[in-house]
């Protein structure tokens, strides 16, 4: 197991150094000059000028390409033209709401697609078996930024003043402030510090949070604002998980050892959970791994339509302002975080089937 | 006279083996087997009727897809729909989709979007696959260090988020509908790169090939005549789920201002230009966003209708439930 670990590890380094390459390039390729494309087209010569000494773009390729990995091996991911302030404290910020957004999305995803997969295929050809693959056949082909706005026009517009009535937009309501947990628990902490950092990142997670200050007004009142964008976003994953549960255990279901069961007389549940859904697990596990890239790619319209100060948020108007230190800063980190989620998913075949360990 | 009859008869269900042989092409059982699934008629329909729409939509439009109706006819921006049969007075003009914030026909113009739509989801596989077909054969067929190299840069493509590295890819070519459709379609090619090579690998030493080889064929024979032809169902499929993603991610790049830009009907567009106005005009965004669901939801069903028609397993068991 440590082997195959290992040797997994090993192979996700090439390919974050490919990300970090073709991020560069692209960054690099941007049409006309960076100066003029960032400060302006009245940039003056001579401010043109300051600007490739201060970003380093007067030097050759391989030493910027140099100087930008030396950089973000000391998380230095550059600063924010339209902000003014380190990208990375910017990320500290806005990627805890984007990972709350983005679990929220796929626990519902998982949680409501695997077991109507798997009733799907033990009642084949039922009518619950129909409605659920017509529902995930129209899950998957209804837009994000679509669905979001009916969501919005439902349960804010159409259900006002109903006790089903959810807010539209935002994180927590005007006039609530969560405490941070550190303040809670009076932790002594410099500010500015990496301490102090990784304990704002934590803060942010607001869900988190209130957990542990036991706050439980700002719980109820952020999983509430979080209930329409975590729906939006697990729709299509959610759809896809519970087709890929279906054939998966339909598959499973007709094979010899699980007629032997049968046949056994073990009960129905014994047969589905504990000899079948094991074995029409890894297909599923992989779709769940797949689906982070769709998660982190929908976040950027979920979190532009319900106003979440995301990284998806923040991307968009990084692109609108053309702020390329932001753009290629998030585009690093979000591929950071798709190799290493699907690296965990490899590593969990390892778990599920003992064959992949001893291969 | 029984012994003859029995070899005539033998000789009879020969002759009528051979004709279900050739009636059971694999074709024939695909369109068979489609034609019997539900959904795939479903969606092989809404299809239809949206490149009828497309193709007709000149001569359905009742105003021209950019016409500002103000000074035309008596009618405000962002009117909701009037349609005289349900009860809508007949003295206000007829919209049955209403009218935009530029005071324009919403029906024209998502008449005019139909074949926007339909043209992103057909140009935008077409490249994909003419990108994902030759590197995918390329690499399947030449194998060693060529098949490395472009098998690896097909995975660092996929170990980007496909929707993100689409939008970096338009914000390094500036925002337009080509540069929209071209960046879907450079994320899109692994997936055509990977299941030609995959085919090419599984034939490319298979003893067919190998007699073509001795007979004096060009590798350009043998790739396309004879070890291509081996990944078109699969194609096909690929195709087919495609075109409808396609079709959503490019409309998802327009919703943010990345692709077609304003006066294009595009449905992105339009539902993007007009998505604050929710509360008050809600039709604007309903309609365009019941048309892209519609659209890929039909390809989607026929792709998936054509998964499974094109399964060996399931055509190999009509097949042989036949003879």
């Amino acid at each position: 197991m440590i082997q195959y670990t290992i040797r997994r590890i090993l192979l996700a380094i090439p390919v974050l150094l490919a990300i970090i390459t073709v991020t560069f390039i692209l960054a690099r390729i941007i049409p006309g000059d960076p100066c003029r494309a960032i400060l302006g087209e009245k940039a003056t010569e001579e401010v043109c000028d300051q600007f490739a000494r201060d970003f380093g773009l007067d030097q050759p390729i391989h030493v910027q390409f140099g100087i930008y990995l030396q950089n973000l091996l000391k998380g230095d991911l550059g600063n924010s033209i339209r902000y003014g302030r380190p990208v990375s404290i910017i990320l500290i910020e806005r990627l805890p709401i984007t990972i709350e957004l983005g679990l929220s999305a796929m626990l519902i995803a998982v949680l409501i697609g695997i077991p109507a997969g798997i009733i799907s295929a033990v009642k084949r050809n039922s009518i619950i078996d129909v409605v659920t693959m017509v529902g995930a056949n129209i899950g998957v082909s209804v837009p994000v930024f679509f669905l979001g706005l009916m969501l919005i026009y439902i349960f804010a517009v159409f259900l006002k003043d109903t006790p089903f009535q959810l807010p539209p937009s935002g994180r927590i309501s005007a006039g609530l402030s969560a405490t941070p947990f550190y303040e809670f628990f009076d932790m002594q902490v410099e500010s500015g510090s990496p301490r102090f950092l990784v304990y704002e990142f934590l803060a942010n997670l607001y869900i988190f949070n209130s957990i542990i200050t036991r706050n439980w007004v700002i719980l109820g009142d952020a999983l509430k604002h979080l209930i329409l964008p975590a729906v939006a976003l697990s729709t299509i994953p959610m759809s896809i998980i519970a087709r890929i549960t279906r054939s998966s255990m339909l598959e499973v279901l007709g094979l010899d050892y699980v007629r032997t069961a049968r046949a056994k007389g073990l009960t129905r549940y014994q047969i589905v959970f504990k000899h079948a859904f094991r074995n029409a697990l890894i297909p599923v596990v992989t779709i769940v791994g797949l689906q982070l890239g769709g998660i982190l790619g929908g976040a950027v319209l979920t979190e532009t339509i319900f106003g979440l100060a995301g990284v998806g948020l923040s991307m968009f108007q990084a692109i609108t302002a053309r702020d390329f230190p932001i753009v290629q800063g998030l585009v690093v980190v979000i591929a950071f975080v798709y190799v290493l989620f699907n690296l965990l998913v490899d590593l969990s075949y390892a778990f599920l089937d003992p064959r992949i360990r001893l291969n | 006279m029984n012994t003859t009859n029995t070899v005539a008869e033998i000789f009879d269900d020969n002759i009528a083996d051979i004709g279900d042989y050739k009636a059971n092409s694999l074709w024939r059982l695909t369109l068979r087997r489609l034609f019997r699934q539900r959904s795939a008629i479903v969606g092989l329909s809404i299809l239809c009727l949206l490149f009828l729409l497309a193709l007709f939509a000149p001569y359905i439009a009742p105003y021209e897809p950019n016409q500002v109706l103000i000074g035309v006819e008596d009618v405000r921006k962002r009117d909701a729909p009037c349609i005289h049969l349900f009860g809508c007075p007949n003295d206000q003009p007829q919209h049955i989709m209403g009218l935009d914030g530029n005071v324009r026909d919403v029906f024209s113009r998502m008449l005019f979007g139909t074949r926007i739509s339909l043209r992103i989801g057909f140009t935008v596989v077409t490249v994909a696959v003419i990108i994902g077909v030759t590197l995918g054969s390329i690499a399947g067929y030449a194998g060693g260090w060529v098949d490395n190299v472009i098998m690896r840069l097909m995975d660092v493509i996929l170990a980007f988020p496909f929707f993100l590295l689409a939008i970096a890819l338009v914000f390094v070519l500036g925002p337009s509908l080509t540069n929209a459709m071209l960046a879907i379609a450079v994320v899109s090619t692994p997936g055509y790169a990977r299941v030609v090579r995959a085919t090419v690998l599984s034939v490319r030493e298979a003893e067919y090939v190998e007699a073509s080889r001795a007979l004096g064929a060009s590798h350009a024979q043998i790739l396309f005549g004879r070890i291509l032809p081996n990944a078109i169902p699969p194609l096909i499929v690929l195709v087919t789920l495609g075109i409808g993603t396609a079709i959503l991610d490019t409309a998802a790049l327009s919703f943010l201002g990345l692709g077609a830009q304003p006066p294009t009907p595009e449905w992105g567009t339009m539902l993007g230009s007009e998505r604050n106005q929710l509360f008050s005009a809600p039709h604007l965004v309903f309609v365009p966003g019941v048309a892209i669901s519609l659209t890929v939801l039909a390809f989607n069903l026929l792709g998936d209708g054509l998964r499974d028609a094109l399964d060996p397993r399931l055509v190999n068991a009509g097949a042989g439930a036949k003879s």
